[in-house]
């Protein structure tokens, strides 16, 4: 009753979600290198890979579609399948935040430069850690690595918070920096739901690895939903 | 209403084949137990310990503890009496060929001497529309034989035999296998419904139809029951790693 076939579409399954991974994460490097030194033909790079992340992501799931149709997965490969669809979405979306950042980037090519009190770079390097871990966890099926990019998300929220308060601020006090203030927020925003989607992906690895679904711990623990 | 089965210590041989080793479980009443496992792991032989049909081969013997409610079956009863409070249903459907309809179902009755005709048809009539056959044979009840309904009335049938008896328990040993997928689903829907009045243990090759039907599921493997549990446990996240590598097709 092996299932020598069904394994090896499995083992695809993983070969184009990382591919797609790679794809994603390199966004996010390119769109925050645009950022940092205001390369448009850096943005169009990553307009064309968003592209491609758009044709992998339909194309995953209607594999693993096909899979859970044709196949009856169960436990760990069942897990597995469930888990690609979710860090699929996630991925597409990284890949979305990544446009979103390019586009912010050739909207500040019509600015005047400006010295913002808010630290981008690190950020993105904060959040694309978050990305490369995630997605090593997955490769590695390693739950521990997993929960370490779990940990990391409250640095970044810190971050966007932080990047709200002083960018507000100059908005208020220095009206005339508003335009690029307004750009830089949206920037840090993104960055903060790249971070999100990385740690959904860790969550989707814990799931897939130990069958324990790790999502909303505190909001529900807090709520008195969960012991 | 069914009752629960608690089995302790069970070990069976055929001749010097030690083919069930120590197994220990409760099977709670009126839910659907579902027995897993590759071919030859010895689910069948436990079935055939429950109701004391293993031992009917001359070669084979049994140890251990079966209680079906409060009665310890190796201790307390005689096999013909087991075999009424637990009734089988086997692979292929195995109606008698020569008797009609009414006949196969009435047959268990009669062997336990009941003759009374209006108890007969009351309880032919109450066994075929508990296994959903009644709409499709009440007219030709004397006049067709077992033999010419299609396969999975056949089965149906059996299924009505077996309930005639009134069992507490019914084992069914890869009851669909022999089914195309309509009739196979009208023997799951009626597995789902007869556990309200029956604790069923069904063993199946089929795992999609284990996670269909059955609240617990027990894999086994080489004689031995390697996990048991609640269903969706065993088929989204098994303990055994044994269970994991043949649910997902890894070996088996």
């Amino acid at each position: 009753m092996t299932r020598i076939r069904f394994h090896q579409s499995l083992d695809d399954l993983k070969e184009r979600l990382l591919v797609m991974a790679g794809l994603a994460e390199q966004g996010i490097q390119r769109a925050t290198e645009a950022y940092r030194v205001h390369d448009l033909s850096i943005c169009d790079l990553v307009s064309r890979s968003e592209i491609a992340i758009n044709r992998l992501e339909r194309e995953i799931d209607q594999a693993a579609l096909d899979l859970l149709a044709m196949e009856q997965p169960m436990a760990g490969d069942l897990r597995f399948i469930l888990s690609v669809i979710k860090i699929n979405t996630d991925l597409e979306l990284v890949g979305d935040a990544a446009d979103a950042i390019s586009e912010r980037v050739r909207g500040m090519d019509q600015m005047a430069a400006a010295e913002l009190p808010v630290d981008i770079p690190r950020m993105a390097s904060m959040a694309a850690e978050m990305v490369r871990k995630s997605l090593q966890s997955f490769i590695d099926a390693d739950a521990e690595l997993a929960r370490s990019v779990l940990t990391m998300d409250d640095a970044v929220d810190d971050m966007n918070r932080a990047a709200y308060k002083a960018l507000t601020r100059v908005m208020e006090e220095q009206s005339h920096l508003a335009p690029q203030a307004l750009n830089a927020l949206m920037i840090a925003h993104a960055l903060e739901r790249v971070g999100d989607h990385a740690t959904n992906i860790a969550e989707d690895v814990i799931f897939w690895v130990q069958a324990a679904d790790v999502r909303h711990m505190k909001s529900l623990k807090k709520a008195g939903l969960l012991p | 209403m069914g009752v629960g089965i608690e089995v302790i210590d069970l070990n069976a041989w055929y001749g010097a084949n030690h083919t069930l080793q120590d197994i220990n479980l409760k099977i709670p009443a009126n839910q659907v137990t579902a027995l897993i496992g590759p071919s030859g792991c010895g689910k069948s032989t436990f079935v055939r310990c429950i109701n004391r049909m293993h031992e009917t081969n001359p070669i084979a013997r049994v140890t251990g503890t079966v209680r079906i409610g409060d009665l310890d079956i190796y201790e307390d009863a005689k096999p013909v009496e087991i075999r009424r409070r637990v009734g089988m249903v086997f692979q292929r459907p195995n109606p008698f060929p020569t008797m009609s309809i009414y006949d196969n179902v009435a047959a268990g009755l009669k062997l336990n001497g009941y003759s009374n005709r209006r108890v007969l048809d009351s309880v032919v009539e109450r066994s075929l529309q508990n296994s959903a056959l009644w709409d499709e044979v009440k007219d030709d009840l004397k006049k067709k034989s077992g033999a010419s309904l299609s396969g999975g009335q056949q089965q149906r049938l059996c299924i009505a035999r077996a309930l005639a008896v009134d069992p507490e328990v019914l084992l069914m040993d890869e009851p669909a296998s022999a089914l195309d997928p309509v009739s196979t689903s009208k023997i799951e829907d009626l597995i789902f419904q007869l556990k309200s009045q029956y604790t069923i243990v069904i063993v199946t090759h089929n795992m999609q139809q284990a996670a269909r039907v059955a609240e617990k599921t027990g894999f086994f493997l080489n004689g031995r029951m390697v996990e048991f549990d609640s269903t969706d446990k065993i088929f989204t996240n098994p303990s055994d790693k044994r269970t994991e590598d043949y649910i997902t097709g890894r070996f088996g």
